[in-house]
């Protein structure tokens, strides 16, 4: 299962890099928010996907799944939910300011 | 806390109220109360004369950052003494005549703060032993010379020269603290005198020559010597008190006083005596031949001042061969002597000339020797002031600048006699260099004499009435010039008080302990080599000042600008230049680029980890069985993340992360996650409902349009990157099985229930064993939220950036 | 929220008030449950922001704005400030910023229960994420115009 997950975090990288390294505004959203589902499942992985009974100590169970990595992927996941909302609200009101959504377009600044 | 500690922060605690002092009691002149200082501490110091001059030392320590070495520890002896006693001595003079050389319609608050940081750092410098410390010190000392240099910063050339000193004294220094952390290397310890206690160590190591290059490289930019003098003439550009106190007493003698503090380290090598030796005299030639193509009298002592902090220099340089013979010789330490001798008098002439020269810039409004003419008559005072001093400066006695040369002289023949390092035949070659420029010396004092007070006065040439300054001006330079008189006269007042005891602090191994050097300094030594090469000196500068009238039309007297400007000037808008080519062609404004160069170099970094560490493990082993279902949920997965790049529209992209995001939370449930997978519907659905708002301010997606060169450069990047990423996962999980650490997990598995009272483990993290970072990371949401809405509620009127 | 959603959707607004009676309360529950089953302050947070969230999508603004008379932004600072002095009350009793207390009380009505000041804690992460996730949500959707 690890490998296998292992690969799906890499391809979960891949597109995520390639998607930044577009010109489109919303693709480099996209882009961001499979890097940090990339991120999440990396945690979980690098950890060992135990088997076990979920970090509920009323279960009673002999071997539980480890709870460190998944406090550390919740709050990743809310935080990375604050990041994702601000880049689309920045990225709409980029297009509605400059009214393109082009990144080469959008070079440079008057101050230059 | 000791005394001696206050007195170093006393400058920078008194800085503190002097803006409030210029603010609110502007009738009084700020400079008076800014006065009392110096002459306190002058006194203060004077007060531990006669423990110094008895051989003790007064050492006190707080700790500072002791973990890394750095102690706050003061350090007063001989050495010190005599430059602290230079520092507040001068310094208080200075303030005074400051009050009269200033207006009150001037900014005096910033003038004084700067001087009183001045003040400190340079009491700093001289009282720290420990190095870092004394680095810091040094640093301030630079920055505020740079801004007092450029007070009247309305003047183009005031800034540029605060900068040209600046770059060059903060360059120096930057050289020098890699020396002091080469020091630290070869002895574990940040402070002098246990550096000097262990030169064995040092003498022994491979870095010694280069630590020891580096620290000469700091003393060398701050005591302008040949070829970074070239900041000194330019920062005449500051009020001239600031130049008789700064750019010739106190802040040009730091690199002398490093050199003489580094002495018992570094000296007795063969590196030390030619480099200090030859920078020396040849700072020495060409800052004396210079001076003498100056037509502004501060130009002219700027130079001269260059060519004698080249001479204590070449002194210094000279004197350590005494460390070489085990007993003391006169022949070879008696330079040590003559350094500190002069090192004294060239503070008390060349602070009257500055301030006589200041008096005459104040008083005429113009310092051009081509102007000026016939002062004598209009201005007595100044005129005796000045002829005290020049006379002192080109050696003629019974003033006590002619005692230092007869004696730099004969320390200059002494160096025919000298066994060590191979001098043999080129030892003539130093009494010659010293007799050339002490020529030169002798005939741009008797320029600045003839030029400024003998000719006939011409009225027309000023814009103002000229006459005698007032006398509060005329106190500090009478007292310099009577200090001039006195230890011309006698000159064995300072031979056991101070020059003994800072002798010792230079030379420490050369006597047996509880001895003193013998400090005898006569007028009279009867006729010898020294009295006739003062004679020769006398005639031919005199015979070459009869000829001026010829060579004053010669192009290379009428060029005044020092060459060596040119490299510098060069090197400036060179680096100007370079800098901005380097950030055009990085910083292209493009997102992609930006993104393009980290992934590139995180790729290499990662690469070389790989490679150098063998880290590439792979685990087959302890992995977890793969359920059946999954053979069908992975690779929907996989291909639902690879179509995306290929989606035009905006929708179905939405769509598509949407179903990725479910089905990774669905993947936790299986990893036994149930409250990550419950976070993580619930953000789907929000983030989902979040683009579908968005959605109506963007635009339909086109299709990316790439060259294919970039195309190809895309995709290795991110291919590259997704490979990286799986043999990170792979090798990670893999060697943490090798590894067989045991999980911090465990702590909080057994401790949830009895420390927190919660069973379930993951939500007893966030909220109690790591309640913190939960905190924290809620006021990120926080403030991304507020981004959010300032971003749509915040509407810029027409014409405002961001 | 969005305008063209029209009020007479009887529909919708029937099921809509079924379904967020329920979300509510599975929130609340969620919250409750944090500490000893999966759930707590974020999930219950967020669940009950997706629940407010349907009411809007349901009813049009004018009336959610009556029936929850909040102002959002001021409710993030609260949640903050809850969590803060949680975490600041311990310190009052010597120990250090933000250590958790707890112990077993007989209630009247719940029989044994455990009382914590993590759940303090956690209502203020509650109260932050459902204040934010409705600000954002708002900021946008009323920036139509």
């Amino acid at each position: 299962m690890e490998i296998l997950m292992s690969i799906t975090v890499g391809v979960l990288f891949m597109v995520g890099t390639y998607l930044l390294l577009t010109k489109s505004l919303l693709r480099i959203v996209l882009g961001l928010i499979l890097l940090s589902h990339g991120a999440h499942f990396l945690l979980l992985t690098m950890s060992g996907l135990q088997s076990g009974t979920p970090p509920l100590l009323n279960l009673n169970s002999e071997a539980y799944a480890d709870p460190l990595p998944q406090a550390l992927v919740l709050t990743a996941l809310v935080i990375s939910f604050g990041m994702t909302s601000f880049l689309l609200v920045l990225s709409y009101r980029t297009y509605k300011a400059f009214k393109t959504d082009d990144l080469e377009q959008l070079r440079g600044s008057a101050d230059e | 806390m000791s005394a001696l500690h206050w007195v170093i922060l006393s400058p920078f605690l008194f800085a503190l109220i002097i803006p409030f002092l210029f603010k609110y009691v502007s009738k009084i002149h700020t400079g008076w109360f800014v006065w009392l200082l110096p002459t306190a501490l002058f006194i203060y110091f004077m007060n531990w004369l006669p423990v110094i001059s008895s051989g003790q030392v007064v050492e006190t320590t707080i700790s500072w950052i002791p973990a890394l070495g750095i102690d706050f520890t003061a350090y007063l002896d001989g050495l010190s003494m005599l430059f602290v006693l230079l520092i507040t001595g001068i310094g208080s003079l200075v303030v005074l005549y400051s009050i009269f050389y200033l207006s009150k319609k001037e900014r005096l608050g910033n003038f004084y703060v700067y001087l009183m940081l001045f003040m400190g750092a340079m009491l700093g410098v001289v009282l720290s032993d420990n190095l870092i410390v004394l680095y810091v010190f040094w640093e301030v000392t630079s920055m505020a010379s740079a801004l007092l240099i450029s007070y009247w910063f309305h003047k183009d050339k005031s800034t540029k020269g605060a900068q040209k000193s600046m770059l060059i004294t903060v360059a120096g220094g930057l050289a020098m603290l890699g020396g002091f952390i080469l020091l630290y290397q070869m002895t574990g310890t940040f402070s002098i005198r246990t550096i000097i206690d262990n030169v064995d160590v040092v003498q022994a190591s491979p870095l010694f020559v280069p630590a020891m290059l580096l620290i000469l490289l700091g003393a060398f930019t701050k005591s302008a010597q040949f070829p970074f003098h070239i900041w000194l003439p330019d920062a005449m550009e500051a009020p001239t008190p600031v130049s008789a106190y700064l750019h010739s007493a106190t802040m040009v003698k730091a690199g002398i006083y490093l050199v003489a503090r580094m002495t018992p380290v570094f000296g007795g090598s063969n590196v030390w005596f030619w480099t200090l030796s030859i920078v020396g005299l040849v700072t020495l030639l060409w800052g004396s031949i210079s001076a003498v193509r100056q037509k502004d009298l501060k130009g002219i002592l700027a130079f001269s001042t260059v060519s004698q902090l080249g001479l204590i220099m070449s002194l210094l340089g000279v004197g350590s061969a005494a460390l070489t013979v085990g007993a003391d010789d006169p022949i070879y330490s008696q330079a040590i002597l003559v350094a500190i001798f002069h090192l004294f008098n060239h503070a008390t002439f060349k602070g009257a000339l500055f301030m006589a020269v200041g008096i005459i810039d104040h008083e005429t409004g113009t310092r051009d020797i081509r102007k000026l003419g016939g002062l004598m008559t209009v201005m007595p005072i100044t005129f005796t002031v000045s002829l005290i001093g020049l006379a002192s400066m080109a050696g003629l006695p019974p003033f006590n600048g002619f005692l230092s040369k007869e004696k730099f002289f004969s320390a200059m023949l002494n160096v025919r006699n000298f066994e060590a390092f191979d001098v043999g035949s080129l030892g003539f070659l130093f009494p010659l260099i010293a007799w050339i420029a002490s020529i030169f010396t002798f005939l741009y004092s008797l320029i600045m004499f003839f030029h400024t007070f003998r000719g006939k006065f011409e009225p027309s040439n000023y814009e103002r009435k000229v006459h005698e300054a007032p006398i509060g001006m005329l106190i500090s330079p009478i007292i310099l010039v009577v200090l001039v008189i006195v230890f011309g006269l006698f000159p064995n007042l300072l031979s056991y008080s101070i020059i003994e005891p800072a002798k010792q602090a230079i030379l420490p191994t050369v006597l047996p302990e509880g001895e003193q050097f013998v400090v005898n300094i006569k007028i009279w030594h009867g006729v010898n080599t020294e009295l006739l090469m003062t004679l020769g000196v006398v005639l031919i500068a005199s015979f070459l000042f009869y000829l001026m009238h010829r060579w004053a039309k010669l192009a290379i007297y009428n060029r005044e600008r020092d060459p060596f400007n040119w490299f510098y000037d060069n090197a400036l808008t060179g680096l100007t230049s370079g800098s901005q080519w380097i950030t055009r062609l990085q910083m292209t404004g493009l997102l992609r680029d930006y993104f393009a160069y980290i992934f590139t170099f995180m790729l290499l970094l990662v690469g070389y980890t790989f490679w150098r560490f063998d880290a590439f493990a792979i685990d087959t082993a302890n992995t977890s069985v793969i359920e059946p279902f999954m053979w069908i949920l992975i690779p929907l997965l996989i291909g639902a993340i690879v179509t995306i790049p290929f989606l035009n529209h905006r929708i179905t992209a939405v769509i598509v992360v949407g179903v990725i995001g479910f089905l990774l939370a669905l993947l936790l449930i299986v990893f036994r996650a149930p409250d990550l997978a419950l976070t993580k519907l619930l953000v789907e659905t929000v983030t989902l409902v979040i683009f579908m708002l968005a959605f109506y301010h963007l635009p339909e997606m086109r299709k990316e349009k790439f060259t294919p060169r970039l195309n190809v450069a895309n995709l290795l990047i991110s291919i590259g990157v997704g490979v990286m990423m799986t043999l990170v996962a792979l090798s990670s999980a893999a060697l943490g099985n090798e590894a067989g650490y045991e999980s911090i997990s465990d702590y909080f598995l057994e401790n949830a229930k009895e420390l927190a009272g919660g069973y379930n483990v993951v939500n007893v993290i966030l909220v109690d064993f790591r309640g913190l970072d939960t905190l924290l990371e809620v006021l990120v949401l926080a403030v991304a939220a507020l981004g959010i809405v300032t971003l749509i509620k915040l509407r810029l009127k027409g014409g405002e950036d961001v | 929220m969005k305008r063209h959603v029209r009020a007479s959707n009887l529909m919708l607004h029937s099921i809509t008030r079924v379904v967020t009676f329920v979300l509510l309360a599975f929130s609340i529950y969620l919250f409750f449950a944090g500490h000893n089953n999966p759930g707590g302050g974020f999930i219950g947070g967020l669940m009950t922001a997706s629940a407010l969230l349907l009411m809007y999508l349901g009813f049009d603004m004018k009336r959610i704005k009556k029936a929850l008379p909040f102002n959002f932004t001021t409710m993030i600072a609260v949640g903050l400030l809850v969590a803060l002095f949680t975490g600041v009350s311990s310190m009052l009793f010597g120990y250090p910023f933000l250590t958790q207390f707890f112990d077993y009380y007989d209630l009247p009505v719940l029989g044994t229960t455990e009382l914590s000041t993590a759940l303090p804690f956690d209502l203020g992460i509650y109260l932050v994420v459902v204040a934010i996730a409705l600000t954002i949500i708002l900021a946008i959707a009323e920036d139509d115009s």
